[in-house]
Parts: structure tokens; C-alpha cells; sequence
């Protein structure tokens, strides 16, 4: 390579320049392809959407008629992952943060937790499929689809508490401790109301992962369109009523209605998670 | 002194923090009714001694201790003492103000909640009592439901004396509690400590000399983790015997 020439046409200043515009591209970049998928979902799928389609029930496999029993099958889902991966993350959260001694077997639990995340979800639907739907006889149904759901979300809810349990000021729980209150009762009622906040935005966002899962559900809940009664029937989830209606050819255009729908679930969720905590943070700074 | 007027005593107090040594051989006598300042520069184990006395270092991970601290007859470092117990009869008031946050009932509620208070009047009762021996109770008398993080910094450290008073200890360790204060709230607690100790065996570890020449009845000096001196608050700050103590007080170091 030539310094002279390599000198003369970049200079620091255009490199500089050069270097800004690449990383305006990419940053725009990111917005487009958001704005196009959500444009092009929204633009495809509007058409189909009115009342009838959110509240009716499916014809014709789904050809005709409305989602509303996908749209059930997924909050019931996305219910009992939530009731179940919250409690049991917290819990998590809180023994890793405060009771654990710092060593392997503390690290090794550590590690599991971040492994857990790390799998791909079809292996959890498989999973789920042998562990819940045929070892323990739950069946396809609400129950295994959420419980498999839950391990997927789990590893999240414990690293959301865990972060927002270590934001709770240490003199917060010195001050409980010196007016002679135990252990627990500093957790339960210093250390876990501060840190709920963090783990509420946490177990949102989970919700948001949950909630567009298809791999882990397609084993797990089953494909029935009729409402349950109980959680022990099995449901067919939104995604994959979608990817059912979109892989089968059935129709198109139900097909983007229903992506229409999910992507709409999804965003109010994640709005949701950032008002919360846009909201705990302005109530905070006012006081500190 | 005869014994019934002694209310905490250390006996020959080693502390280690992994490797390093924080407490060399601390013997003090602590009397009942009495403020007693410990002084000296930054890292001479001051601090470290008084969160010794409600078993405080027991949170921080490496600490280590030998020797007594004898209170109510008994040497608290054994295993078998009851840190909540000990921890209920010996309050402490933190550097830093630390309400948390809640109302400012809640605050002063917490401690008789925990140890098993429920009735309403009871708690209601312990809360103005508590308000008034901090002398907070006029200000915040009639706002009782606000959080007590809008409070200004001297009255939080207030509230903190009261949630304090509010479990009845028998003694109070105050660790630099005017460090993070203005004058005029430096002058109230200075005040309040006057009056509680009437009622309270108080301990307190202040960097500011003066301070510790106003309040307290004895001083300890500490220098590198050892107490250097010990006596009438009087006789430490007119009359010291050490070379070292002398210095730190005349200001030469510190």
C-alpha cells in the first residue's frame, strides 16, 4: 500500500466522515427493515381485520371466520408461563443474590441458568413434548404448552430479578438488619418491593418473547381451534394458527391478518415493559 | 465504676478482613447512660469497632473476629447469641441517611411490625412517641402518610433515630451520622443526642473532633486499628497522654 497516496484520499477528515456515514446507514438500516416488516404486515394484513375477526371463531380451517380462539389459546399460554416463571425466578433471583456462598456449585447453577437460554426452543418443544405431554401425561394442553413456555422465558426472569434485585441500595437492607429483622423478612419487605419494579419490566418483556413462540407450543399445546375449558384442553397458539394458515395455503391473507394481530400483541407488551419502567425511573429520580 | 454501671465491654477484639488486620487488641468499657465518641483518622477500625458491638460485619464476606464483647453478661460473638435479639436491644444509625422507602409511618413501623406488633393503636402510639424523643414530631406530626424520601436530609436522619428509638434498644451506635448533614441539622442531632442519653447508652464515631468534644461524656482514640487512648472526653481533648493523640487532636494529622 501506498502511504502517499493512501494520505491523500483518506484523510483523517474524510475518514471521519466516511465512518459517520457507514454508521448512519447502518442505524437507518435497522429502522427500515423494522418499519418495512411492520409496514408490509400491517399494509397485508389490516384489510381482514375488524370486529368479526378478532371475536368470531375460525372456518373452514381457518379460511373464513375469525382468530379468537388463537388469540384465547395465547394469553392462556402466555398466562401460566408467567404465573409459573415468575415466582420461580424470583425465587432463583433472590438465592443466587443472596444466599448463595460464592462458590462452584453457586457458579455452576450460574452457568445453567445462562445455558438455559441458550437453548434453541424446537429442543425445548421436543422436550416438552417427552417430558410433559407424554412422561407426566399432561396431554397436549394449556398446562404443557405453558410449562414449556416457562422454561423458555425462565432463564430471562431470573437474570431480570437478579440485575434489579442488585440494584437495591445495600444500606437499605443494613437498615433493616440493624432494627434486628431477619434474613427473609429484609428480602420480603426491603429488598424484593424496591427491586419489583426491575422484575416486573423483566417478566414483561419475557411475555413478549413468549408470546410470538411457535417451536416451543407446536409440541407442546396442541392445534385445536375450539375454545378450552379448562387447562387441561389443548389450544392452537396465534403463531401457529400463522404459521398453519401461511405453510398449509389455506389463506394468505387470514394468514397476514393474524401476523397483524400477534406483531400488534407484541409491541402493546413492549410498550407496556418501557412505560413501567420509564415510570418507576421519573418516580425515583424525583426522590434521590 | 462498679459493675452495674457498665453496659458493653470489649475484651482483647482482633479483626481481620481476609489478610488484613482492622482491630488490634480492642479492650473498652462502655458505661450505661453515658455518650461515648470514638475518633481518628480514616481507616483506624472506628467504624469497624462499633458495627462489632450489633454484630454488623457478620454481612461482609472474609471477616473475622477473636476475642470478647461481653454484653448483658455475655460474650456476643458466640454462636449461639440471637443476632436479632442483639440486634433489637443495640440500634444503630447509619452515615448516610437510609429510610426506606415508604410513608413515613411505615418507617417507624417497621421495626414493631417485625418483632410482632399488629394493633393499630399500639402502632400508632410507638410511631408519636418515637416521633417526639427524635423531635420530628412536630414537622412531620400531621403529614404521617408521606414518603419519607421527601424529607430533607437532617429530618430523614431523624426519622432514622426514631425507627430506631421505636424498637427500644438499650444502646444506640450512631456511626458518623452528621457527615452527610448541614450545621444547622448537625446542631438537632447534636441536641437530641443529648437528650437521649438519659435514656439510651450511646455510642458514636464522628470524624468531626469538635463534635466529639460536645456530645460525648468519653472518648476512645483509634490509629490504625488500634485504641490508642481511652477517658473523660475532658481529659482526652486538654490533657492527653499520648503523643499520637495529642497530634490527631491539634490537628498535625487526620
Amino acid at each position: 500500500m501506498n502511504a502517499v497516496v493512501r494520505g491523500r484520499i483518506f484523510t483523517p477528515d474524510t475518514a471521519d466522515r466516511a465512518a459517520g456515514l457507514l454508521l448512519w446507514a447502518s442505524a437507518a438500516a435497522t429502522v427500515l427493515i423494522l418499519v418495512y416488516i411492520i409496514g408490509t404486515i400491517a399494509y397485508r394484513g389490516i384489510g381482514v381485520i375488524d370486529i368479526s375477526f378478532i371475536l368470531d371463531s375460525p372456518r373452514m380451517s381457518g379460511a373464513e371466520g375469525g382468530i379468537f380462539p388463537a388469540i384465547t389459546g395465547t394469553l392462556c399460554l402466555v398466562a401460566v408461563a408467567i404465573l409459573t416463571a415468575g415466582p420461580v425466578g424470583v425465587g432463583a433471583a433472590v438465592y443466587l443474590t443472596e444466599y448463595a456462598p460464592d462458590n462452584a456449585v453457586t457458579h455452576i447453577i450460574t452457568f445453567g441458568v445462562e445455558c438455559l437460554a441458550g437453548i434453541p426452543s424446537i429442543v425445548i418443544g421436543l422436550f416438552g413434548y417427552a417430558f410433559l405431554v407424554v412422561y407426566l401425561g399432561f396431554g397436549f394442553s394449556i398446562l404443557s404448552g405453558g410449562l414449556a413456555l416457562m422454561f423458555m422465558i425462565l432463564p430471562w426472569t431470573v437474570r431480570a430479578s437478579e440485575e434489579a434485585i442488585k440494584t437495591v441500595p445495600g444500606d437499605l437492607k443494613e437498615g433493616s438488619l440493624a432494627l434486628g429483622a431477619t434474613k427473609w423478612q429484609t428480602i420480603r419487605q426491603v429488598v424484593i418491593p424496591n427491586a419489583l419494579p426491575g422484575i416486573t419490566t423483566g417478566v414483561i418483556l419475557g411475555t413478549g418473547k413468549a408470546i410470538g413462540e411457535t417451536a416451543v407450543i407446536m409440541y407442546t399445546a396442541g392445534s385445536s381451534l375450539l375454545l378450552p375449558e379448562s387447562i387441561f384442553e389443548p389450544v392452537r397458539a396465534l403463531p401457529y394458527h400463522l404459521y398453519i394458515l401461511a405453510s398449509e395455503g389455506i389463506s394468505d391473507e387470514m394468514a397476514y391478518g393474524s401476523a397483524a394481530v400477534l406483531l400488534g400483541m407484541v409491541l402493546t407488551i413492549n410498550l407496556t415493559a418501557v412505560t413501567i419502567q420509564r415510570y418507576f425511573q421519573a418516580r425515583s429520580g424525583l426522590r434521590h | 465504676m462498679g459493675a452495674e454501671d457498665i453496659e458493653i465491654e470489649s475484651r482483647n477484639l482482633n479483626l481481620w478482613y481476609g489478610s488484613a488486620q482492622a482491630l488490634k487488641d480492642v479492650s473498652i468499657t462502655i458505661e450505661k447512660n453515658r455518650v461515648t465518641a470514638l475518633i481518628g483518622p480514616s481507616g483506624c477500625g472506628k467504624s469497624t469497632f462499633i458495627r462489632c458491638i450489633n454484630r454488623m460485619n457478620d454481612l461482609i464476606k472474609g471477616c473475622r473476629i477473636t476475642g470478647k464483647v461481653l454484653f448483658e453478661g455475655r460474650n456476643i460473638n458466640e454462636k449461639d447469641v440471637d443476632v436479632v435479639v442483639l440486634r433489637k436491644k443495640i440500634g444503630m444509625v447509619f452515615q448516610k441517611p437510609n429510610p426506606f422507602p415508604m410513608s413515613i409511618y411505615d418507617n417507624i413501623a417497621y421495626g414493631p411490625r417485625i418483632h410482632g406488633t399488629q394493633a393499630k393503636r399500639e402502632l400508632d402510639e410507638v410511631v408519636e412517641d418515637s416521633l417526639k424523643a427524635a423531635a420530628l414530631w412536630d414537622e412531620v406530626g400531621g403529614i404521617l402518610d408521606k414518603p419519607a424520601l421527601d424529607l430533607s436530609g437532617g429530618q430523614q436522619q431523624r426519622l432514622c433515630i426514631a425507627r430506631t428509638l421505636a424498637v427500644k434498644p438499650d444502646v444506640i451506635l450512631f456511626d458518623e451520622p452528621c457527615s452527610a448533614l448541614d450545621p444547622i441539622s448537625t446542631a438537632r442531632i447534636e441536641d437530641l443526642i443529648n437528650e437521649l442519653k438519659h435514656d439510651y447508652t450511646i455510642i458514636i464515631v464522628t470524624h468531626n473532633m469538635q463534635q466529639a468534644a460536645r456530645v460525648s461524656d468519653h472518648t476512645a482514640f483509634f490509629l490504625l486499628g488500634e485504641m490508642i487512648e481511652f477517658g473523660e472526653t475532658k481529659q482526652i481533648f486538654e490533657r492527653p497522654v499520648e503523643k499520637s493523640t495529642e497530634n490527631y487532636i491539634t490537628g498535625r494529622f487526620g
